[in-house]
């Protein structure tokens, strides 16, 4: 489980963001893609043991899980995709480019002023 | 006044420091002229052993260093040692990936102009390496002919992230009654059109082929060497 040292990076992300914003975080929104190797449970769990005694203790977290999208670069359709079964299946082309799905970010911080 | 809570909009990679360290190291292995590798798979699946052989091979023509990662011992470093000029090991404590600063911090005083190649043993682990980008140029997920055909379709992300699948330890297909087909299927599944290459470090089946693909690797121009020859 990696998640321990995922968690600990957004603490250091979160720190980073919110020294320009005075201000207690409250809860911080992070964009998990399926593709990322992050398992969003394993986060939540990892978080709980990150933010404990920190000045981050208050600090919920919101996950949203972003799924696979792919394009396809014979046909041109976007769509949502299953990660074992990326082939396009209209054109039945295999390789497929990636749009979203590799998301491990964080994205907004809500801050008490 | 009672605080109003805001929500400030912010866009930041969390693995940030890891990502511009990696291209730091990327940039540094591409000006130096090092061809770097990496290579992951789950425990016992045969990294280290197809390592030695294709190390073997490749060491008569090319100056060749690696970096292998552990929670702990020295074995492996030992084993790799005999088959390359310069190996480091790292071990990792509790931590079941390596990262692009353990990568930067083994690398600490090594001469890359002076190397061809660079490989990179990752911790035994089919999950946690593929968050990590290290700055290497090709990332080699092996799959031994003992696991699974469907371990591709359970580990997907780690798959979808190499570039390139090794079927090792195919002396023992038969025996396993191992399913080559359907392997095959599982990694084109997850990872479309990736190259797959089917080796076996005992009988030497596909070693050349490899060492083959991974020369091609190394930038067209062939290198000038500090001691003259090209």
């Amino acid at each position: 489980m990696h998640e321990l040292s995922i968690a600990l990076s957004m603490m250091d992300r979160i720190r980073e963001e919110s020294v320009r914003h005075s201000g207690t975080v409250r809860s911080a929104h992070v964009r998990i893609g399926v593709l990322s190797g992050v398992d969003s449970e394993a986060l939540r769990f990892a978080w709980e043991m990150a933010r404990a005694g920190s000045e981050l203790e208050e600090a919920e977290l919101e996950i949203e899980s972003v799924p696979l999208r792919v394009r396809c670069p014979v046909c041109g359709v976007t769509r949502t995709a299953e990660i074992q079964s990326i082939a396009c299946p209209h054109c039945v082309t295999p390789e497929q480019d990636i749009v979203e799905g590799r998301e491990m970010e964080l994205t907004a911080l809500e801050i008490d002023s | 006044m009672t605080a109003q809570p805001r929500l400030v909009e912010v866009r930041s990679r969390i693995l940030k420091e890891n990502d511009v360290l990696a291209r730091q190291l990327r940039e540094r292995f591409q000006q130096a002229g090092v061809c770097v590798v990496s290579f992951v798979s789950s425990p016992g699946s045969g990294k280290t052993t197809f390592l030695e052989k294709l190390m073997a091979g490749l060491s008569a023509r090319h100056r060749i260093a690696a970096l292998v990662g552990d929670l702990a011992t020295e074995n492996d470093a030992s084993r790799l040692g005999r088959a390359c000029s310069q190996v480091r090991q790292i071990t990792t404590g509790t931590i079941c990936h390596l990262d692009a600063k353990m990568i930067a911090a083994a690398i600490e005083g090594w001469r890359l102009e002076e190397l061809d190649f660079l490989f990179i043993e990752n911790v035994g682990n089919l999950v946690c390496p593929s968050s990590y980008d290290l700055g290497e140029q090709m990332r080699v997920v092996l799959l031994s002919a003992t696991e699974g055909e469907d371990k591709p379709l359970k580990y997907p992300t780690i798959f979808n992230t190499a570039d390139v699948a090794l079927i090792t330890k195919m002396d023992l297909a038969a025996a396993a009654e191992f399913n080559l087909d359907e392997a095959r299927r599982s990694i084109l599944s997850v990872r479309p059109g990736m190259r797959i290459l089917q080796v076996s470090a005992k009988t030497g089946e596909g070693i050349q082929e490899t060492e083959a693909w991974v020369e091609s690797l190394r930038a067209p121009q062939p290198k000038q060497h500090s001691d003259g020859y090209i």
